[in-house]
């Protein structure tokens, strides 16, 4: 009994990291999440919880949000003290899941089309894909891919016609670092009362 | 009186003129203060007027949205053909030339666009992407009353364009084009539509971006600084500010 129950757990874990292993080249890893998202999240049978869950576990998974937190920081990450910065990334984490979740919890469906890649470097690859809504324009998303281990790609950022997301980020916090003296616990702060509203 | 308006707006050129100089490398702020009280004022005008204009806008027929979209961006084009010019662009201009030609006559007014259906997409310019494409820089960043996100180099190009833009020249100064005129009231009811159409169009993007942001003021303008880099390079290429930031 005991070996049939150890046998289902392993099993059920197994089965949960393969739903969430994706390909290893660039392309491929965008394109097979980017449709697994799209069917969750247009799953009329799923809850707004049951899309939550999938996109933070999904995120954790694929997204490199520990250099995402460091590039947002910009320069003050190079003078912060380890303390502060492992706070701020705490802070950040829940900041980014919560945001990501917010944006992405309402989602109506779209078709999705890789357009190509293009290897910057042996650590970065852009993949260009095409979102199709059901009710707008096309949109061009860019993928910046951080292959520096090729097995496990890891999203770095997202180029939404041209624009930036970690930029816009990177600049919304020197703005509010910039007018409160760089302070860092600042900027913490802000994003913990985020997290809580 | 003629004199008097020529003078205010030599004084207007100056003193912009100025700004973009004095800031030509840079895109910091001219005065934040004032604008984050501009900023919030023209969100208290698009949360009262320009929102729910945009709301109800979204609620006509495709249809009318489309046709309504197609005819002020054709109108559009007309300021994009003397920028080409003024760009040496004239793999564009072709374009510009072409895209209005045929939406104007086929495309019944430009209501309808059949010359994107022969792959003519012309690109938006105007006198603050011309400005640009000629290495100088944005100068300093500001906000204006109701019509947003702008720099030095932008502020004096949407002062210049009044000029270059044969739409405007037919309207606000009422001269005459194929023997058809309009007047003042023409023109800012166009610019009126573009900014409904626009803002109708990115309902949800705004909606998001309101309840994300820490820093709205802060994420618009880095928004609008990037489009208009991209905008003057006419591409969307990526910018690597990573370096080696490696985990």
């Amino acid at each position: 009994m005991i070996k049939i129950v150890a046998y289902l757990v392993s099993l059920f874990f197994i089965l949960q990291s393969s739903l969430f292993a994706y390909s290893s080249n660039p392309k491929d890893f965008v394109n097979e999440l980017v449709s697994e998202a799209i069917n969750k999240l247009s799953d009329k049978n799923l809850t707004k919880e049951e899309k939550a869950v999938f996109i933070e576990k999904v995120a954790l998974e694929n997204v490199d949000i520990k250099a995402l937190s460091l590039y947002t920081l910009g320069e003050l990450r190079k003078s912060s003290s380890k303390d502060d910065i492992s706070n701020y990334q705490l802070s950040f984490e829940k900041y980014f899941l919560k945001s990501l979740t917010s944006r992405l919890s309402d989602y109506s469906s779209s078709e999705f089309i890789i357009m190509g890649e293009d290897k910057k470097s042996a650590t970065y690859t852009i993949v260009n894909s095409m979102v199709k809504p059901s009710d707008g324009p096309e949109i061009k998303i860019d993928w910046r891919i951080y292959t520096k281990n090729p097995d496990k790609p890891l999203i770095r950022d997202l180029i939404v016609e041209g624009l930036s997301l970690a930029r816009t980020q990177k600049e919304e916090f020197a703005s509010i670092l910039n007018s409160n003296n760089n302070d860092l616990k600042i900027l913490i702060i802000k994003l913990e009362e985020f997290v809580k509203n | 009186m003629q004199i008097f308006k020529n003078i205010k707006l030599l004084i207007a050129i100056l003193s912009i003129s100025t700004l973009v100089a004095s800031n030509a490398k840079s895109t910091e702020e001219c005065f934040e203060g004032t604008s984050r009280a501009i900023f919030k004022f023209n969100m208290a005008f698009d949360d009262i007027i320009l929102e729910p204009i945009a709301k109800g806008y979204n609620k006509l027929p495709s249809t009318i949205r489309t046709g309504t979209s197609n005819f002020t961006s054709n109108i559009g084009t007309l300021l994009s053909i003397p920028n080409n010019v003024l760009q040496g662009n004239f793999k564009q201009l072709g374009h510009s030339v072409g895209s209005f030609a045929i939406n104007s006559t086929v495309g019944i007014l430009g209501f309808l666009n059949p010359a994107e259906k022969i792959g003519l997409k012309p690109n938006k310019e105007d006198v603050g992407q011309t400005l640009g494409s000629y290495g100088i820089g944005p100068g300093c960043y500001f906000v204006l009353p109701i019509l947003g996100p702008t720099t030095a180099r932008d502020t004096f190009g949407l002062l210049a364009d009044t000029f270059v833009d044969p739409f405007a020249h037919v309207t606000i100064r009422e001269k005459e084009l194929f023997n058809s005129s309009g007047n003042a009231l023409d023109y800012y009811s166009i610019k009126g539509a573009t900014a409904v159409d626009f803002r109708a169009d990115n309902d949800k993007n705004f909606e998001s971006l309101e309840k994300n942001s820490i820093d709205l003021y802060s994420s618009l303008k880095s928004i609008y600084l990037q489009d208009r880099e991209n905008k003057i390079k006419n591409s969307i290429e990526d910018q690597d500010e990573w370096g080696n930031l490696d985990n």
